[in-house]
């Protein structure tokens, strides 16, 4: 591979990929979670993967995040396998959970140095970049807390805190705000997606909301159960409102179908 | 007025110490006016006053020879206990990573667990001859398979998303263990250890009853001996101070590593 092929090569690639769960032996057989699934995520893109339940999203996730390995095909990331190497991405992966996940056993600022303690990074420095970071998302003050005198907010903020101290170039969020009020989640997406695009990071951002993938995503990759590519739409700011609303009721129609 | 309603908190606060001390002290107070209602009808050598249950527990702590009788049952009990919780987290790791393991140590840990602790005292006395080595393997054999059920329990129980989170950190052995397994573990390996405390305090008696030339149990033994009832519940509440204190410790440890709980407002 050239160095002009790598600085064009995708940064998440899915070739052919398919996995599947239990065995034909087992008691409940075969559950074919993604199915000969094909997807290029360029380097830079804030995409959104959406979906209904249960269409495999949290599978590819699972996948790209190197917790789970394809049954059949590839899956590379920055042109790695995430799997199997998965020491290599020490903080070049970073992911946003559904809940925030935080450890109750640390405070505010100690849950956002997690990252920045694998990395080896001396006390003083990831110290100033966790403060730095919650700074950054409003929590400013709430340093020392532990995630019990936090809202559900705070803490999910933390959480994002957390993912980009560690300046890792690649975001990956499972439905990150959807168990927050609707208020709290839109202003969250919004810081969300301004952070990924001021730091130039790449992101990939499972929703199973419509108005979420159209409120954050620059493309929205539309996956039908099990899953496999049912739209692959560019949102760009030429696309206007009333396009906006046609692909909208397009990928309305194709999800209740 | 602030300075008014401040110091009627202080005295409210003040009021509150006293009665958590009162409710702490009385069950035992009731029990000792009991004990010394009794001795005023009974012979000594049945319920002998507690004022020379007094003097004899003084004696025992102000004298080195009786002193070092103590100190050598609550370094048993330390001994054994630290020795059954380093096997019983081998062992627990090992069942939790191979089902193997598994499959072959539980049905041979719950085997053990029927044992009676007398049995394990005969087999020590008839196996070894080193007086202390016979108590250490007593202590070991009979407190490791609760410590190590334990292990097993806390380390199933880690909770699921929280290991996934600090695993996508891709953190080498070393750091996964102390910043994940380490703390969520931590909760059940203390209330592991209170349990282990008292029961192993009650083998050690056992052991040093029927296998030692020295210790609380033996001393025991000379008291039944002698008929001194006195001397026996002495030297008891030698064993039962040593457990209190070291619970009192295991509190304190709690307390501090566990400062991150939230408290509830209503009790359960």
């Amino acid at each position: 591979m050239t160095s002009k092929d790598q600085a064009s090569a995708p940064e998440i690639r899915f070739d052919r990929v398919s996995k599947v769960f239990g065995s034909p032996d087992a008691p409940s057989g075969v559950f074919r979670a993604v199915d000969d699934l094909s997807l290029d995520i360029g380097r830079g893109q804030l995409v959104a993967l959406l979906g209904k339940t249960g269409c495999g999203k949290s599978t590819m996730f699972n996948m790209i995040a190197g917790l789970s390995e394809p049954s059949e095909g590839t899956v590379l990331v920055s042109g790695q396998n995430p799997f199997r190497n998965f020491d290599w991405f020490r903080g070049k992966i970073a992911i946003v959970f559904q809940n925030d996940r935080l450890l109750p056993w640390r405070t505010a600022i100690q849950n956002v140095e997690l990252g920045l303690e694998m990395l080896d990074i001396p006390k003083a420095e990831r110290r100033d970049t966790a403060k730095q970071w919650l700074s950054k998302l409003g929590l400013a003050g709430h340093e020392d807390d532990y995630p019990h005198a936090l809202s559900g907010g705070m803490r999910q903020r933390v959480s994002i805190a957390r993912a980009f101290a560690t300046n890792a170039e690649l975001l990956l969020c499972d439905e990150p705000f959807s168990a927050l009020d609707e208020i709290t989640a839109q202003k969250l997406r919004t810081e969300f997606a301004r952070l990924v695009r001021e730091n130039g990071k790449t992101a990939v951002f499972i929703t199973h909301s419509i108005n979420e993938a159209f409120d954050i995503g620059d493309r929205i990759v539309v996956l039908k159960r099990p899953a496999r590519i049912a739209h692959d739409i560019a949102m760009s700011a030429d696309v206007d409102l009333e396009e906006r609303e046609k692909i909208r009721e397009t990928i309305r129609a194709s999800l209740s179908q | 007025m602030a300075a008014t309603s401040e110091s009627g908190l202080e005295s409210w606060r003040l009021v509150g110490f006293g009665r958590r001390i009162l409710m702490g002290v009385a069950p035992f107070a009731a029990i000792a006016a009991v004990w010394q209602f009794a001795s005023l009808f009974f012979p000594g050598y049945l319920f002998p006053s507690l004022v020379d249950v007094f003097w004899r527990c003084l004696a025992i702590l102000t004298d080195w020879s009786a002193f070092s009788d103590v100190l050598a049952t609550a370094g048993r009990i330390l001994a054994g206990l630290a020795g059954a919780f380093v096997f019983g987290c081998l062992l627990g790791f090992l069942i939790v990573q191979s089902r193997l393991a598994d499959r072959f140590l539980s049905p041979v840990l719950i085997f053990f667990q029927g044992i009676p602790a007398l049995s394990w005292v005969v087999f020590a006395i008839i196996w070894f001859h080193g007086v202390e080595f016979r108590i250490l393997f007593i202590m070991v054999v009979t407190t490791l398979p609760a410590f190590t059920f334990q292990v097993v329990g806390a380390l199933r129980a880690m909770p699921k998303d929280l290991l996934e989170m600090v695993m996508s950190f891709r953190p080498s052995r070393l750091k996964f263990f102390r910043m994940m397994v380490l703390p969520s573990v931590l909760p059940e390996i203390l209330t592991a250890w209170k349990v282990n405390l008292g029961n192993a305090s009650r083998v050690v008696v056992v052991a040093e009853l029927v296998g030692a030339s020295g210790g609380v149990g033996y001393q025991l033994l000379q008291q039944q001996q002698l008929f001194d009832m006195a001397g026996a519940l002495a030297w008891t509440l030698q064993l039962v101070f040593f457990v209190l204190l070291f619970q009192w410790v295991l509190t304190l440890i709690e307390t501090f590593a566990f400062r991150y709980r939230a408290v509830s407002e209503r009790a359960l």
